[in-house]
């Protein structure tokens, strides 16, 4: 395995649930993350999915350091991120960056895209210089395919596609090791996202960059990651190689979630074996004992409320199951 | 590949427009002929359908496929009668259901086959249903004010509907309002709704694309079925060819407000007979492509203040000739009821 740029461990994140106006009181916690454990090597894109509420925007805001972690360490090229302050949590902010989902909001709409891509130029000057800066926006829009002309144009004259490409230059810009893309190509069209799909791995190559790549979207994960992670209510329940993950799945949750995604082949319509799960996944605030997938698994058992299943090695790579096994038939196309 | 050359006769330039097809089968439950509806915005006019037909007949299922802006929506709404006059006019076409023209038909009898005859359901239950009523109040409300039902009659019917969507503890469910839903939850509760008036036509826009995989299979499975045991037509509005693929019988591509293709599920996913089509099959993340680039398509769907002359599609085709940007293709009728809106959708067919 190569050297790891990103090292976390047991990561916690909880959010207190308060009532009261005056006097706040805690009457329970989010756990909106709940003991993530991973590694990221060096120009290696990990992928993160699971489905709406299971923390993985949460996991996204807490590698950036946008909130502090409940417990739990993340240590980027070998420093405890949460340990620094000043100027060094300041150089870290220059390596990790972030692409957000929604171009339509995390772009400020009274700012030009020179400013937007530029701004972080003024935070750390001495990466660009001020004469400079001009010339090295220029130089962003231009590696992101878009015009340098339209450096004096604001966020509403761009399509969808090429906001999410101004993003991903502002991402760009302080020469990040470590870019975490919190879905970025969700809010797009088919075709427009294939084009910044393309881009993400054409800049991952360029600038010998690092990706934690989270989306919901299966075959877009597939497509970009080396490694996946699948994520439930808060905790990683089987990582491996794409391979290992979409080929051969040992975790009841990944086979349904494989097995849910509709395939674009009329041809197939009801010769795949479909794992339907019943009812919505259970509240953060009050997740179920021992293994959380259990009030929607169709192999759960006494034990699986008793005790909760480990995220270690069963057939090949970890799975968090008591009942680990490979389901035949289950394979995104 | 003779069966195609008896039918597309591209070279002699003899087309049959699809009204003409359509007119010579029988009478469709819900048919959509050359409808044309225009913006007027401050920018000018935007040209959002440019002669949009498609029809739908019971027990069946009609995809229709597109990117945002392609029209779909609008199409829809016009079919309801829920377009915003301004900024958006009818300029022309026809919407008939079972024979009966709409767009002329007077405000009254508009409202009757709504929800009657034609329901819909939208993307966004939550903005969809109404924050200040219970759930079980909106479904009711319906029965009381079109069937004439008792407030514990409408109560009754609601709870029946609400259990045949699978809500668990209907009655309970009842008097919650909105936000105590889940988003699969509450994406039932507006199906219920959209069935409480025993509509003949369902148009479902983008029911799912708000919704996780997992929840997305139980509601697209609900679908099929409440379809199956109404022998509903169903409008199925969406971007997703993966959802398409595992529900749709028959498939119409829709750009920049035109249906640029349409036919049979199986044979266009199989061959494509539209440039647009294929090069959208293309741009798909596949298994075999990983490590790859993936196929895109250039540029951007066009301005509809502005859309190009010729063929709309022609700036971002690969395949593009002089008369693409010169002649709007006319819709090709193509061997086994297909189409296709393409100058060259026989060459592309034998191709394939």
């Amino acid at each position: 395995m190569p050297e790891a740029i990103l090292e976390v461990r047991d990561l916690v994140k909880h959010f207190p649930v308060q009532v009261g106006v005056l006097f706040k009181r805690t009457i329970g916690h989010v756990k909106a993350v709940d003991g993530v454990s991973f590694d990221l090597a060096r120009g290696e894109t990990l992928g993160v999915v699971g489905e709406s509420g299971c923390g993985k925007s949460t996991l996204a805001q807490v590698l950036m350091r946008l909130e502090k972690a409940t417990s739990g360490t993340v240590r980027f090229e070998g420093r405890d991120i949460f340990g620094l302050a000043g100027q060094e949590l300041r150089r870290l902010r220059r390596d990790i960056q972030i692409v957000l989902q929604d171009p339509y909001t995390s772009l400020n709409p009274r700012m030009t895209v020179g400013d937007l891509v530029g701004e972080p130029f003024e935070i750390h000057p001495d990466v660009a210089p001020k004469g400079e800066r001009r010339r090295k926006v220029q130089e962003l829009l231009d590696v992101v395919g878009l015009n340098p002309e339209h450096i004096n144009r604001y966020p509403h004259q761009f399509s969808g596609g090429q906001r999410q490409r101004i993003g991903i230059a502002r991402a760009l810009a302080l020469r990040p090791k470590v870019i975490i893309c919190d879905e970025p190509v969700s809010a797009l069209d088919v075709s427009v996202q294939a084009q910044v799909m393309n881009l993400l791995d054409t800049l991952q190559a360029e600038f010998d960059l690092s990706y934690v790549f989270i989306a919901h979207d299966l075959s877009v994960v597939r497509h970009l990651s080396d490694r996946v992670a699948v994520m439930y209510l808060g905790k990683v329940v089987e990582i491996g190689t794409d391979e290992q993950i979409y080929e051969h799945p040992t975790h009841p949750y990944t086979q349904a979630l494989l097995s849910a995604v509709p395939v674009p082949d009329p041809e197939l319509r009801g010769r795949r074996e479909v794992i339907r799960l019943t009812g919505d996944v259970p509240s953060p605030v009050n997740p179920p004992s021992g293994c959380r997938f259990r009030t929607r698994c169709w192999k759960a058992r006494d034990v699986c409320a008793q005790e909760e299943p480990a995220l270690v090695d069963r057939l090949g790579h970890p799975s968090a199951c008591h009942f680990a096994e490979e389901h035949p038939h289950v394979a995104v196309g | 590949m003779s069966a195609h050359d008896t039918v597309y006769d591209g070279s002699s330039g003899e087309f049959v427009p699809p009204q003409e097809l359509a007119a010579a089968a029988t009478e469709p439950l819900l048919q959509v002929l050359g409808l044309q509806v225009e913006f007027h915005t401050r920018d000018g006019v935007a040209k959002v359908l440019n002669g949009v037909s498609y029809h739908v007949d019971a027990g069946e299922t009609v995809a229709v496929l597109g990117e945002s802006g392609s029209g779909k929506s609008v199409t829809a709404q016009a079919i309801m009668g829920i377009l915003d006059t301004p900024p958006a006019f009818v300029t022309g076409g026809s919407v008939k259901f079972k024979g009966e023209e709409l767009l002329t038909a007077t405000a009254e009898r508009r409202r009757m086959v709504r929800g009657e005859g034609i329901a819909m359901i939208f993307q966004d239950a939550l903005s969809a249903l109404n924050p200040v009523f219970t759930v079980g109040f909106q479904i009711a409300e319906q029965l009381r004010g079109r069937r004439g039902l008792s407030r514990a009659e409408a109560k009754k019917g609601a709870i029946e509907l609400l259990e045949q969507v699978k809500i668990p503890n209907a009655a309970g469910r009842f008097g919650e309002y909105p936000h105590q839903f889940s988003g699969g939850m509450r994406q039932r509760a507006m199906i219920a709704m959209s069935l409480a008036l025993d509509p003949e036509v369902l148009i479902a826009d983008e029911p799912t694309t708000a919704l996780d995989v997992t929840v997305q299979a139980q509601i697209m499975d609900l679908l099929a079925e409440i379809q199956r045991e109404r022998n509903m037509g169903m409008v199925l509005i969406t971007h997703d060819l993966g959802v398409v693929a595992e529900v749709a019988d028959r498939i119409a591509v829709m750009y920049a407000g035109r249906i640029v293709e349409s036919g049979d599920a199986r044979s266009i996913y199989a061959e494509p007979g539209h440039p647009y089509t294929i090069a959208l099959l293309e741009s798909l993340p596949r298994l075999d492509l990983k490590g790859q680039q993936l196929n895109t398509i250039k540029g951007l769907p066009p301005n509809l203040t502005d859309i190009p002359p010729g063929c709309p599609f022609n700036p971002r085709c690969r395949m593009a000739q002089d008369i693409c940007r010169e002649q709007v293709p006319e819709s090709v009728a193509l061997a086994d009821g297909r189409s296709s809106a393409c100058h060259f959708a026989g060459e592309l067919m034998q191709r394939a």
